[in-house]
C-alpha cells in the first residue's frame, strides 16, 4: 500500500476545506440552524410529540442525514471532479497508486468533512432542543457508515459527470427528494398507506430511521433491516467504482 | 533502491514491442510500435501532430490503456508491475495542468508523497532553486505566469526523482529564456544519469540535444537511430559555388551534375551524397576548369535534421 500517497490526496483534500471553510462549515451550520427555529420552534409547537419525542428533538437526526447526505456527496464529487476537470488528474494516474488507495483518500476526507459536520450540527442542536442518544455506538456507526457510502456516492458523480451542471444535478434530483421522502421530517405512519409503502423502496429512509432509533428508540423499519441497507449500498458503490476504473470509464482513455 | 541499481548505462530500460492503441472512437493511433530505450540517453520522439507521440507517452506512464503490445521498465510489466514502473517514471505533459489554488511549494511535495517517497524538503529545494523557482515557491500556482507554471510541473515531474524522464513538447509556447534554461535543465539530469524521452517541434533542439532520434508517423515508427548516423546517412550536402561573372546557361558538358543555377547566374548549386565513395567534386571542378568558368568562393552545407524529417514523413504519406 502507498500510504504516504493516500495520505496526500486526504491531507490535500482536507486542505481544500480548510481553505473553503465558510463554504464547508458555517454555510451548512447557518442553515441547520434555520430549520430548527422554523421548523423546530415555529411550527414544531403546534406538532404534537411522535412516539413520545417533542417535534423539534425528533427532527434532530433527520436534519443531521440531510446535511451530511447532501454534502457527503458534493464533497467527494467536487473532490474527484476538479481534478478531472482542470486535468491534473493525469498526476494520480501517473502515480504508483491503486484505485483502492485513490478513493480511499478522496472519499475518507469527504467522509471526514461528512462526520465533521455532523457532529458540529448535533451540538448546535442542543442549544434549540433537548437532544437525548440512548444508543450512542450505534448512533457513531450509522454516522460513520452514511458518511462513508454517501461519499463513495458521490465520488461516482464526480468521475462520471461531464460538466458541473451534471455535476449538481444528481444531488438536486435525486439526494434531496430522497430525503425529504425519506422521513426526515416526519414518521411514515403519518403518510398515506400507498406512499407508506413506496416510501420502503427509499434506502434514506433506512437511514434516517436507523439514525434516529439510536437516538431515541423509535424507528419506521427494524434497526437491523437500516443497517443491512447501509452495508448494502457501500457495497454498491464500491463494486461500481471498482467497475468504473477496471473500464476507465471517465477518467482514463 | 535495489531497483536502480540493475541496469547500466546503455542497456535497455524500457522495451516497447509491437504496441497498439486504438480509441473507443474506432482511431488507431499506434500500430504496432517497436522502440528499445537506452539507460541514460536522450530521445527525441519526432513528429507531426496527431503522429502518436503524445498517445506513446501516455501508455508508459499510466495514462492510456494500450489495445496490444506491451511495455517493460527496466524488465517490469507497466500493467502488471505499474507501482515498480511509475515510481521510476517523471511526466511533464504537453499542457500545464495545476491547481490553482496552492502554493508552489504545496503541490511540488504533494507530487512526491503522491509517489510514496518520504518528503525530503532538501531535495525539493534543491529542485526548486534549479528551476528558479525558489524565490516562488510559497506564491499561489494562480499568480504565476505561463512560463513559471511550466517550470512548476517540471519541478513537479522531478519532485520523486525518476530515472526516466518524459517531456512532451517542452518548449511549446515558452521563451527563449527559459526554453535555454530547461535545457540546461535536461543537460544536468543527463549528466546525472536520468533517461529523457522528448517530443519536439523544434527539430533543431532535438538535432542538438538528443542522442538518438526516433520518427513516428500514423502511429508508427518510421526510423530509429543515432542522431549522428541519422545525419550521415541520410545527409546530404550541398556545395554552392559564388561565379565570378554571370552565366547565361550551364554549359552541356556539366548536365551530369545536375547543377541548379541562381536567378542571377552567379551561384551554381551541386547537392552530393557524403556516404558514396565518389561525391563528384573533383570531377565538377575540373569540368568547371574545362570549360573556363572562374569561380571565387565555394561554400558546404550539410541537411538539417528537419530536411530529413520532412522528406521522411513525405515518402511515408
Amino acid at each position: 500500500m502507498n500510504w504516504r500517497g493516500v495520505k496526500a490526496i486526504y491531507m490535500s483534500e482536507m486542505g481544500r476545506t480548510i481553505r473553503t471553510i465558510v463554504q464547508s462549515l458555517v454555510s451548512p451550520v447557518i442553515s441547520t440552524s434555520l430549520y430548527f427555529v422554523v421548523f423546530g420552534s415555529a411550527i414544531g409547537s403546534r406538532i404534537t410529540d411522535i412516539d413520545g419525542v417533542s417535534y423539534g428533538a425528533f427532527l434532530v437526526p433527520g436534519l443531521i442525514m440531510l446535511t451530511v447526505l447532501t454534502n457527503a456527496v458534493s464533497n467527494a464529487a467536487f473532490g474527484i471532479y476538479f481534478p478531472k476537470f482542470l486535468g491534473h488528474i493525469y498526476e494520480l494516474l501517473t502515480a504508483p497508486l491503486s484505485f483502492l488507495e485513490i478513493v480511499l483518500g478522496f472519499v475518507g476526507a469527504a467522509a471526514t468533512k461528512s462526520l465533521v459536520l455532523a457532529l458540529i450540527i448535533l451540538l448546535t442542536a442542543t442549544f434549540f432542543v433537548d437532544v437525548r442518544i440512548e444508543h450512542p455506538w450505534w448512533m457513531i456507526t450509522f454516522l460513520v457508515l452514511t458518511c462513508i457510502s454517501f461519499s463513495l456516492l458521490g465520488f461516482i458523480i464526480g468521475i462520471i459527470s461531464n460538466n458541473f451542471e451534471q455535476l449538481q444535478l444528481v444531488p438536486l434530483l435525486v439526494i434531496t427528494p430522497l430525503v425529504f421522502l425519506g422521513g426526515s421530517f416526519y414518521a411514515i405512519n403519518m403518510l398515506p398507506p400507498l406512499w407508506q409503502t413506496i416510501s420502503l423502496f427509499n434506502p434514506v429512509l433506512y437511514l434516517v430511521s436507523g439514525f434516529r432509533w439510536s437516538f431515541y428508540g423509535i424507528g419506521d423499519v427494524s434497526i437491523f433491516a437500516s443497517l443491512a441497507v447501509v452495508v448494502a449500498f457501500c457495497i454498491v458503490c464500491l463494486v461500481v467504482i471498482w467497475s468504473i476504473f477496471k473500464s476507465g470509464y471517465g477518467i482514463k482513455q | 533502491m535495489n531497483e536502480s541499481m540493475t541496469t547500466q548505462p546503455g542497456q535497455t530500460l524500457i522495451s516497447i514491442k509491437q504496441l497498439g492503441k486504438r480509441f473507443s472512437n474506432g482511431f488507431e493511433a499506434l500500430r504496432g510500435v517497436d522502440l528499445d530505450i537506452s539507460e541514460g540517453e536522450i530521445l527525441a520522439l519526432l513528429g507531426p501532430n496527431g503522429a502518436g507521440k503524445t498517445t506513446l507517452i501516455s501508455i508508459i506512464c499510466g495514462i492510456v490503456t494500450p489495445s496490444s503490445g506491451e511495455v517493460l521498465v527496466n524488465g517490469h510489466s507497466i500493467i502488471d508491475d505499474y507501482r515498480i514502473t511509475r515510481s521510476m517514471i517523471g511526466l511533464v505533459p504537453q499542457e500545464i495542468h495545476l491547481e490553482p489554488f496552492t502554493t508552489v511549494w504545496k503541490t511540488v511535495c504533494y507530487s512526491r508523497a503522491l509517489f510514496g517517497k518520504p518528503s525530503d524538503p532538501a531535495y525539493i529545494e534543491s529542485v526548486l532553486k534549479d528551476l528558479s523557482l525558489w524565490d516562488k515557491k510559497d506564491s499561489i500556482i494562480m499568480a504565476l505566469s505561463g512560463g513559471m507554471k511550466r517550470r512548476v510541473m517540471i519541478a513537479k515531474a522531478l519532485s520523486h526523482q525518476p530515472r526516466i524522464l518524459f517531456l512532451d513538447e517542452p518548449t511549446a509556447g515558452v521563451d527563449v529564456e527559459l526554453r535555454q534554461g530547461m535545457w540546461k535543465t535536461v543537460d544536468r539530469l543527463r549528466s546525472n544519469g536520468v533517461t529523457i524521452i522528448l517530443t519536439t517541434h523544434y527539430i533543431e533542439e532535438a538535432e542538438e540535444s538528443a542522442d538518438r532520434v526516433a520518427v513516428i508517423n500514423s502511429g508508427e515508427i518510421l526510423l530509429v537511430d543515432e542522431k549522428d548516423a541519422l545525419m550521415r546517412k541520410l545527409g546530404k550536402k550541398t556545395l554552392v559555388l559564388n561565379l565570378k561573372t554571370p552565366l547565361a546557361a550551364i554549359p552541356d558538358s556539366l548536365a551530369e551534375f545536375e547543377l541548379q543555377m541562381s536567378d542571377d547566374g552567379l551561384e551554381l548549386v551541386y547537392e552530393y551524397d557524403t556516404q558514396r565513395e565518389r561525391t563528384g567534386i573533383s570531377s565538377l571542378v575540373q569540368g568547371l576548369l574545362d570549360a573556363g568558368i572562374g569561380f571565387r568562393d565555394l561554400d558546404t552545407r550539410e541537411n538539417s535534421l528537419e530536411e530529413i524529417f520532412v522528406d521522411l514523413v513525405r515518402q511515408d504519406s
